[in-house]
Formats: C-alpha cells, structure tokens, sequence
C-alpha cells in the first residue's frame, strides 16, 4: 500500500516535471526550426529570383548589343555598298570583332530577294518574302526571330533590321551563333540540379535546357503563370521532389529566361541545421529525462526516510505517553492496595501476637494456625513486592546523581550473576570500550537496569548459551548492548516487552515489571532503550545512557 | 525503650486500632488517633517520644501539613511518615520539614519497630544534650535559670 503511495507520488512528480520541461523545448525548437526554414526558403526563393532577372537582364542586353551594332551598320552603308559582298565581307568582320556571336549577315531586297551573302550557307538568291518575319521586319523596322530551323535546317535565330534609303528599303539580316547564344543563357545554371533556359511564349525550348528536352521541343512549363518581372514557382514531381523555377521575360516579353533549381539541395544547410537542432534537443530531452527521474528518485528516498523516521517517533512517543499513563494509575492503584495489604498484615501479626498466649499455645491446632498466618503473611508479602515493583523502587527517589562508571557498574552487576549464569552453563563476554567518560547518573538505579536486563537474558536462554555486554560512546550517549543468543522475541510480541505485566515467563516467575521499570528509569534520564530481536537468533538490548558531565569538585 | 510514647496518626481504622494493640502488647506507650486534627489536639496536651504519621489521608487534614503544625507543637518528637503511596515529592518533602524516615505500607512489625527504636534513640540523645546543658546552666547560673523559670510559670 505504502509503496505504490511513493511510487505513484513518483510517478507524478516525473510526468509532471517532463511535461512541463520538455513541452517548451519542444515548442522553442519546432519555433526556431520553422522560422529559419522560413528565413532559408524566403533567402532561396529570394537568390533564385535575382539570378533569373540577372540573367534575363545580360540576355536582353546581349540581343541589345547585337540588334544596336546591325543597325548601325545598315545606317552607315548604302544599299549599293551592301550589295557588293566583299564589302559585306569586311562589314560582317568588323561586326564579328567588334561584337562576335554572328554567324552570317545578309542584305535582303524589300521584295525578299537574298541579293548578297556572308557566310557558311549557300542561301544567297533565295527568296524570303514568304517568311513570316519578312513581314514584321517591313513594318516594325526591328525584328529577333524565335529559333527554327529555317532553309539551313538548323536551329537558329536572326536579327534584322530595316533601312529606308529614300524610296529603296532593304533588309540587313544576321544569323546568331545558337551555340554562343546558349552558352550565355547556360552560364546562369549552377549546382547539380540547377538549371537555365528559354522558353518562348508558347514554352518552347529556344535554348537547350541542361536535362530532358532538346531545342525546339515543347517544355512542360504553363508560361501563363509568369507575370511580368520576375516571377518564382515551385513545382513537386511524382517522387516529391520540389523544385523552384524563376521566370523572367525579356525581348518584348517574347521569351522566358527560366532558371529552376531543387529545393532539395539548396535546403542542405537547413537540414544540417535540423539534424544539429535534433541531436541538441535530444540530448536536452535525456538531461531533463535522467536529471528527473535522479531527482526524484532523491526525493522520494529521503521522503521515505523522513516518513519512517517519523513513524518511528510517533511510536515512541506513544509508547512512553502509554507508559507515562500506566505509571499515574499504577501510583493510584497501589496505595489502594497497599492499605488493604497493611491492614491485612497487622491483623495477621495481631493473632500471631495473641496466638504465643498460653491458651492457645496448647490448642491442638497451634500448629496449624500458626503455619496459616505465616502463609498470609507470605502472600501480603508478595503481594507488595508486587505492587512496590510496579511503583519502581527506584521511583521512591528521584535519581540522585553521583559519579558513575558505568563498565564498572556494568562489572559489579555481572558479578552479582556470574554463578546463577554458570549453574546454566552460560557464558558471559564483554567487551568495554576503555576511555568511557565518568558521567553524572544513579549508580544504584543503573544497577537496577543492568540487572533487570541480564536477568531477563539468562531466562531467555534457559541454559547453554552466550550473553555479550559491550559498551561504547556514541555521540552524547553511552550505549550499552546486552545480547543473547536465545530463542529471540517474535515481531509482534516485541512492541509489548516494556509495556507493565508483560511476561513470558512462567506465571509466578515473573511479574513482567523489570522491563516496565527499566524504561521508566532510563526515561527518567532522558536516555532510552531499544530491543532488537531476530527470531531464532537472539535479542539485543541497548540502554542509551546520556553522558551528563559530572560537577566540578 | 521503656517508657517511649508513641502516637500513631492513620485513617485507616482496622490498621490503628491493630497496631496500637500490638505496640502495647510490647509495652510500648502508645495512643491511637484518626486524624491530624485530633493528633495536634492531644499533642498539645501530651508530651510523645516518635509519632507514626500517615501521609496520605483523604478528607481533613493533609499528613504533611499535620507534620508541619505537630513540629511546631513539638519540635522534639521524631515522626515517621507512613504510606500506601511512593510519592517521591511527598517524601521529599517531609523530609525536609524533619520527619526521620518514610515508610512503605505494608510494613512488618518488627521493621517497624527497628525505625521507632532508631527514632527514639535519635530523640532520647536530643533530650540527653538538652537536660546536660541545661544541668550545666544551673550549675553555672543557678539563680538566672530560676529566675527564668519563675517568669515562665507566671
């Protein structure tokens, strides 16, 4: 009962500490943790978005540069002067220094004849005026193609730019390097996932992305879900890996420069961070976890401890409030005895008085009576030997204090029993501590004590059997150990050995008083005694004498 | 021993009458009274050797209070206290107030008789120095001492 009350108690005072412990280092560290999972994907999302409108803005300014330096070559020549190749020849090398990244530059009549050619392909004298750009090239004065495959059968783009000379206009028209073209674009994809490319409106490739897909293929991206500027979305695929594409248009928002990257590897540092958070929380959890369970552990022993020791005042103390009890009715119920006994006494010795008269002396029956009263008076007087223990001789006085050696008090008592001890064949050993202090006691009342508890050790015996004394200074108490080895006194017979009448032994033996006295002497003395009996094994007595220091002489 | 007055002051009927007997089959003196009031009566009328006193008396006069009038009544009669009680404060007590001894009910004649002897002897060598000073002053002073006692008749 009592010790599923701790462990209960323990119980609660754990789960009580960890929740209130643990919860908030929990809660701190899923905060912590989503804050700068927040922090990280915000400063990704943030990165990916800069790098895509980077790369947009050097596209756009490559495609600036190339359309500037064309239109400024058409402006600076005559139709005349274009038409003769090697003129052309010159001009497209100029370009190609100044510049670079073209890869052939033509002169186009305003009916779309191809009238002269600088460059890998034989497509001088075709005819482009059924080219859809043709037209935008006319109307508009500037036009960058998509990238198709066009007569060459290669995937590139131009530049063409219209001049109006008087009433003649004409078309100068370049072809730029696709490979050039889409190592700029590549330059922008980083990392192993990392990816950079360009869409067109319609979301086909217009430069080769790094994984799946080729130029001129049609790219799974929706390019509707790009506002103007920058705009970043994340996409999970089947495995529920996320990856972030940042779109940015440019060339009249003509086309998309995407640069995509996985989530996964950039979020490395986070999930180091986590992994860190994890382990110290972890560690955090078992501190709390086994300072907790040590402590209360620590706890509950000393509560224990506490408890049992009060449980252990608390019967002393109503032991010696019982016995305290005993003692005031024993004092009143003796001199109603005692009165009576005395009567009877005087009565008896009156007719033992009358009974020497010469009339009774030759009764025939003298001898009869005369035996009579002597019994009566036998029994008055073991009746008061009764009654007289009960009371305590020793309580007539009030302890009268004398300087006492208690080893050789202690000797003086063994003495006064060594031979009744020898006719049983018991056997008594001390062992006295030497250096003793001479205190201030009852020598006589001490004796009485001795007595009482060596008797009561011979008796247990019977016979055949060791009886040890030992003394000793404990703190401010001497300590006297009286044991034997004889049958021992059971658990619960033992609360009851100091309690008056209490005798084991025969009826007429014992008045079961010694024991009741000894404790009231010693009590008296602000000392105790203590019995400690294993059944079987013996009993141990021990009277704590306080040293009270004598008075200087 | 001879010519010892005892008094012996107790409650208890039977036992008085018992033990007034029993003293006077030995020859000794002895008056028995029931209680304090009676026994600083007859003090006052008659001279004892030893008084046996009962401490505890229920009703009337307390034993101890009875020792300290009779002491004053007179101061040269030997008391023994009596009792049925081990009262450790009473005893103490009654020892100062100069009571010889305290006894323990019950007690055996012969014991008892052991103390009173002890008391009388206690209070016949008393006497003995007093009627030995007092020889010595008339002898010195005969006409003061009889002047002193002309002055304590009148």
């Amino acid at each position: 009962m009592k010790t599923s009350l701790y462990t209960n108690l323990q119980r609660k005072i754990i789960i009580i500490t960890l929740v209130v412990s643990l919860a908030p280092l929990v809660i701190l560290g899923a905060t912590i943790y989503h804050q700068f999972a927040g922090m990280c994907e915000e400063k990704i999302d943030e990165q990916i978005r800069y790098r895509s409108r980077a790369q947009a803005e050097a596209v756009d300014l490559f495609l600036k540069e190339r359309t500037a330096i064309l239109c400024a070559m058409a402006d600076t020549h005559t139709f005349n002067e274009m038409t003769d190749e090697g003129n052309l020849a010159s001009i497209f090398e100029v370009m190609n220094t100044r510049a670079g990244a073209f890869v052939d530059l033509g002169v186009i009549s305003n009916s779309g004849q191809h009238l002269a050619y600088v460059g890998p392909y034989a497509l001088k004298g075709l005819n482009y005026y059924q080219q859809p750009w043709f037209d935008d090239v006319m109307s508009k004065g500037v036009f960058i193609s998509n990238v198709y495959m066009g007569y060459r059968k290669s995937p590139h783009f131009i530049i063409a730019v219209r001049r109006q000379e008087g009433l003649n206009s004409w078309i100068l028209r370049a072809t730029i390097d696709p490979d050039v073209f889409g190592d700029i674009v590549r330059s922008a994809q980083v990392g192993k996932t990392g990816d950079a490319y360009i869409v067109d409106r319609k979301g086909v490739y217009q430069t080769c992305p790094r994984f799946k897909g080729d130029i001129l293929t049609q790219s799974h991206l929706n390019t509707r879900v790009f506002g103007t500027g920058t705009t970043v979305i994340e996409e999970r695929n089947v495995k529920g890996e996320e990856t972030l594409y940042a779109g940015s248009w440019l060339k009249d928002n003509k086309w998309l420069l995407v640069i995509s990257q996985g989530v996964a590897e950039e979020m490395t540092g986070l999930f180091a961070t986590r992994i860190a958070e994890i382990v110290i929380i972890a560690c955090g959890f078992l501190a709390i976890i086994l300072a907790t369970v040590l402590t209360t552990q620590m706890i509950i022993k000393r509560l224990r401890e506490t408890d049992s020791r009060m449980n252990e005042l608390n019967a002393q103390l109503v032991q010696s409030d019982k016995l305290a009890a005993l003692g005031k009715m024993a004092a009143g119920v003796a001199h109603e005895i005692n009165n009576p006994l005395a009567v009877i006494l005087q009565k008896t010795g009156w007719m033992d008085d009358l009974l020497d008269e010469e009339e009774f002396r030759e009764s025939e029956n003298y001898q009869e009576y005369k035996e009579s009263l002597g019994k009566i008076e036998d029994h008055v007087e073991r009746a008061r030997k009764v009654v007289h223990n009960m009371l305590g001789y020793a309580r007539k006085m009030e302890p009268h204090l004398e300087d006492v050696d208690v080893n050789s008090t202690l000797t003086q008592t063994i003495d006064l029993l060594k031979n009744h001890a020898l006719n049983n064949n018991i056997e008594i050993t001390t062992e006295l501590s030497d250096d003793l202090p001479i205190i201030a006691s009852d020598q006589s009342q001490l004796q009485q004590v001795f007595l009482n508890l060596m008797t009561n050790a011979i008796d247990a015996i019977g016979s055949e059997g060791l009886i040890e004394i030992t003394s000793r200074e404990v703190d401010s108490f001497i300590n006297v150990d009286i044991t034997d080895n004889g049958p021992g006194i059971p658990e619960d017979k033992q609360k009851k050995v100091f309690d008056p009448f209490f005798t084991t032994k025969e009826t007429g033996k014992g008045t079961g008083l010694g024991l009741w006295v000894s404790y009231d002497i010693i009590a008296k003395m602000e000392g105790s005694i203590r019995i400690k009996s294993e059944e079987g094994e013996g009993t141990t007595f021990t009277v704590e004498i306080p040293i009270v220091e004598p008075e200087k002489k | 021993m001879d010519d010892f007055r005892a008094l012996i002051v107790d409650d208890e009927e039977d036992f008085l009458e018992t033990l007034v007997k029993r003293l006077h089959k030995r020859n000794i003196d002895t008056t028995g009274v029931a209680s304090g009031e009676q026994a600083l009566e007859i003090m006052k009328k008659k001279l004892f050797d030893v008084v046996i006193l009962d401490v505890k008396m229920p009703g009337g006069m307390d034993g101890i209070e009875a020792l300290r009038e009779m002491k004053k009544i007179q101061p040269l009669a030997e008391v023994l206290l009596l009792t049925g009680h081990a009262s450790v404060e009473t005893s103490i007590e009654g020892m100062k107030l100069g009571a010889f001894d305290y006894l323990l009910k019950p007690i055996k004649l012969e014991e008892l008789l052991v103390k009173l002897a002890q008391a009388f002897e206690k209070k016949d060598s008393h006497d003995q120095k007093i009627r030995s000073a007092r020889i010595k002053e008339l002898v010195r002073f005969p006409g003061r001492v009889l002047q002193q006692e002309k002055e304590e008749k009148s």
